[in-house]
């Protein structure tokens, strides 16, 4: 439950990113992704080569994340600047492509930077848990996930500050309802779609990081799985809604959370055994295998994003029709 | 393919042209086996990648909707023939059997994929197929318990070869002096099975369907409105996009004897997308130039780009495979923003694609 908290959050932070790049220009990008690889990446670097200075555990990691956010911006910025400015008003098959195309050659470029390998975070945080009963066996969160939980609820927290509160947010959401109008306004619509991309690719910087040190690991390709997932996050909450996608994002974390466990135990062979004949053999052999075990966790959210997708395309909380789900 | 344009006029010279290209793919293999058997596998899964372009092309050029999941149908095809013709069940059908067999799967499988996802938008069908083919992935990398079905991470080995009239293509053949490789024979095949693909595409492309997708691809409101049964159609594109990756799945596996999980990655599929996408969404000559450039390019780069770096630096710097990538990855985005229609364009493709734009038929 917590571990699906945490893992919620961090998916709905990274849905923000994908949520408001959709709001403002209709688009999936791609490259997201790819963006918080980049992130966890780039901290990950930060983080090993400040480890040995013996600072105090919560400045290192907090410089590294304060040199992915730059980072990341650049990125996003470039990704673009490069791949989506010019074919704004290209079919949508073309800015799709070009966002593969990008997502493909960050990946590599990672693979050259940070060699292909799995990299393991060094782990400077040292672990401490706080129980909630008084029982050593009773669930417990950890320092990591409280830190994790806090600094994405002050994200989303600040997100919603700057688009309900300043004028950039102002221009955001008028740009995302009618673009031709908005710029008629007197917005810079290029600007406010450069800063949608930026805004949400710092976004990226700072969940990469959280992966980063939560896992202890980052491989080249991380983040395409984790950029399906909080994409699924994102239509799961209705895309193109900020509320939705940090709705979606920690319902996701618990599906997939509590998904892994529970279906594994639902699906013992030794269980369905007694519902169906032909599994006695395979129980006999091995009674802790599963049908579906833990093994397709990752399953589970493209299951919840074709669910959604055939039987409420606008999500939970998308254009407000109709009542919650 | 510029030149075979103007000769479509007399239709004696096209024939004679057609034949010069027959001559020329026939003797193919022999120049290539020159310059050493390696060229001629690479052919092999050159071709390979053509046959899932042109399958890819269906679905994404003539219907156009986004596949990312293609390879997904590779997979299942691919299994198939390894179930059917392996020691892992027992099993060893004849390939005539079991290719058909492999496309009904794969076809299955399409109808299945499609069915829940057709009504969506195109960004979003492009993400659940994505998904839909890494859950494929996921599947066949796990279903070695309870059951052994596919034998997991570890793959599924000695599958049997194509036999044909006596023929074993997997060892060579002696006709008096001459004797004629494994790997030659299979050339033979695949270029036989492709011909007959190009033929059926073609024909597609013209036909009531080909035009009805063609329909559903530039409006998809107005080809309801005149009558076409969009979803059919859809799923019609769909289905048969899958049988073709189904069945070059099949001859994949015949011809590697060995498959596993790992052949069948993400990437895969995105490579096949940028032959379609580079070679000209739509138009088959387009996307045959596309399939056969991305395979030999790289692995041209292989032989060249190695001994250049350790020639340089002493030792490979850039793993050829990486550079691979990031070719495909640049050349969709190039593509995309300088010429969007590929490299040899289908007619309509490139009207659609141009919208808007201006100056971008000029060669890139």
């Amino acid at each position: 439950m917590v571990n699906g908290l945490t893992l919620g959050c961090v998916y709905a932070v990274v849905a923000l990113g994908y949520t408001m790049v959709y709001g403002i220009v209709q688009l999936i990008n791609f490259a997201h992704g790819e963006v918080v690889m980049i992130g966890c990446m780039v901290a990950f670097s930060v983080i090993v080569a400040l480890a040995p200075t013996g600072l105090p555990p919560f400045v290192i990691v907090g410089a590294g994340i304060a040199a992915a956010v730059p980072a990341c911006m650049a990125v996003g910025f470039a990704v673009e600047r490069i791949a989506y400015r010019p074919l704004r008003n290209a079919p949508r098959l073309a800015p799709l492509i070009t966002a593969i195309g990008v997502s493909i050659v960050l990946q590599h470029l990672a693979l050259l930077v940070w060699s292909r390998n799995i990299i393991a975070f060094p782990q400077i945080i040292e672990l401490k848990l706080f129980h909630f009963g008084s029982s050593e066996t009773s669930a417990a969160i950890s320092n990591i996930q409280l830190a994790i939980i806090a600094t994405s609820i002050a994200m989303m927290a600040g997100l919603l500050l700057l688009v309900y509160r300043t004028r950039l947010g102002i221009a955001m959401r008028a740009t995302s309802q009618n673009p031709q109008v908005a710029g008629l306004m007197g917005i810079d619509v290029n600007r406010v779609i450069s800063a949608t991309f930026v805004i949400g690719a710092s976004l990226g910087a700072v969940a990469g990081a959280m992966v980063g040190t939560y896992y202890g690991i980052a491989h080249y390709q991380m983040g395409f799985l984790l950029g399906l997932k909080a994409f699924s996050a994102a239509v799961l909450g209705g895309i193109g809604n900020l509320a939705g996608a940090v709705l979606g994002g920690i319902l996701m974390g618990l599906i997939e959370a509590l998904g892994a466990g529970y279906v594994g135990d639902f699906t013992n062979v030794c269980l369905l055994d007694r519902f169906l004949p032909g599994f006695s053999a395979v129980c006999e052999a091995s009674p802790e295998s599963s049908l579906f075990g833990s093994n397709y966790k990752d399953v589970y959210a493209f299951i919840v994003l074709i669910l959604v997708l055939v039987f409420r395309p606008s999500g939970l909380l998308g254009e407000r029709v109709g009542d919650r789900a | 393919m510029g030149t075979l344009s103007r000769y479509r006029e007399d239709p004696r010279l096209k024939w004679a042209g057609l034949a010069l290209i027959a001559i020329a793919l026939l003797a193919l293999p022999f120049v290539l086996a020159m310059a050493g058997t390696a060229w001629v596998r690479i052919t092999n899964l050159a071709i390979l990648f053509v046959l899932l372009s042109l399958g890819l092309n269906i679905v994404v050029g003539f219907a156009g909707l986004l596949d990312l999941g293609y390879i997904a149908f590779y997979a299942v095809g691919a299994y198939v023939y390894a179930l059917l013709a392996s020691p892992h069940f027992g099993l060893h059908l004849p390939w005539w059997a079991i290719l058909p067999i492999g496309a009904a799967v794969a076809c299955l499988f399409g109808v299945l994929l499609g069915t829940p996802t057709l009504k969506l938008r195109g960004d979003y069908l492009a993400i659940v197929t994505l998904g839909f083919g890494e859950i494929i992935r996921i599947f066949l990398n796990n279903l070695s318990e309870p059951f052994n079905l596919t034998n997991g991470p570890k793959g599924i080995a000695t599958i049997d070869p194509i036999r044909f009239m006596g023929l074993d293509f997997s060892s060579a053949t002696r006709i008096g002096e001459f004797a004629l490789s494994g790997t030659i024979k299979y050339y033979y095949f695949l270029l036989a099975v492709l011909v007959v693909v190009i033929v059926v595409n073609l024909r597609l492309q013209d036909s009531r369907i080909g035009r009805a997708w063609e329909a559903i691809r530039e409006d998809e409101m107005a080809a309801r409105s005149m009558g076409i049964n969009t979803t059919r159609m859809k799923l019609l594109a769909f289905a048969m996009g899958a049988s073709f990756g189904g069945i070059a799945g099949g001859m994949f596996s015949a011809i590697q004897g060995f498959i596993s999980p790992e052949s069948f990655i993400l990437n895969e599929s995105v490579m096949v997308l940028a032959m379609v996408v580079l070679g000209g969404m739509g138009n088959i000559w387009g996307v045959v130039l596309g399939a056969v450039l991305l395979s030999f390019v790289p692995e041209i780069l292989r032989y060249t780009v190695e001994p250049v770096q350790r020639m340089l630096f002493g030792r490979s710097l850039i793993d050829p495979e990486v550079i691979r990538m990031l070719l495909f990855g640049l050349a969709m985005v190039v593509m995309m923003l300088f010429r969007p229609a590929g490299i040899l364009p289908s007619a309509v493709r490139k009207r659609e694609l141009s919208t808007g734009r201006e100056g971008d038929g000029d060669d890139a």
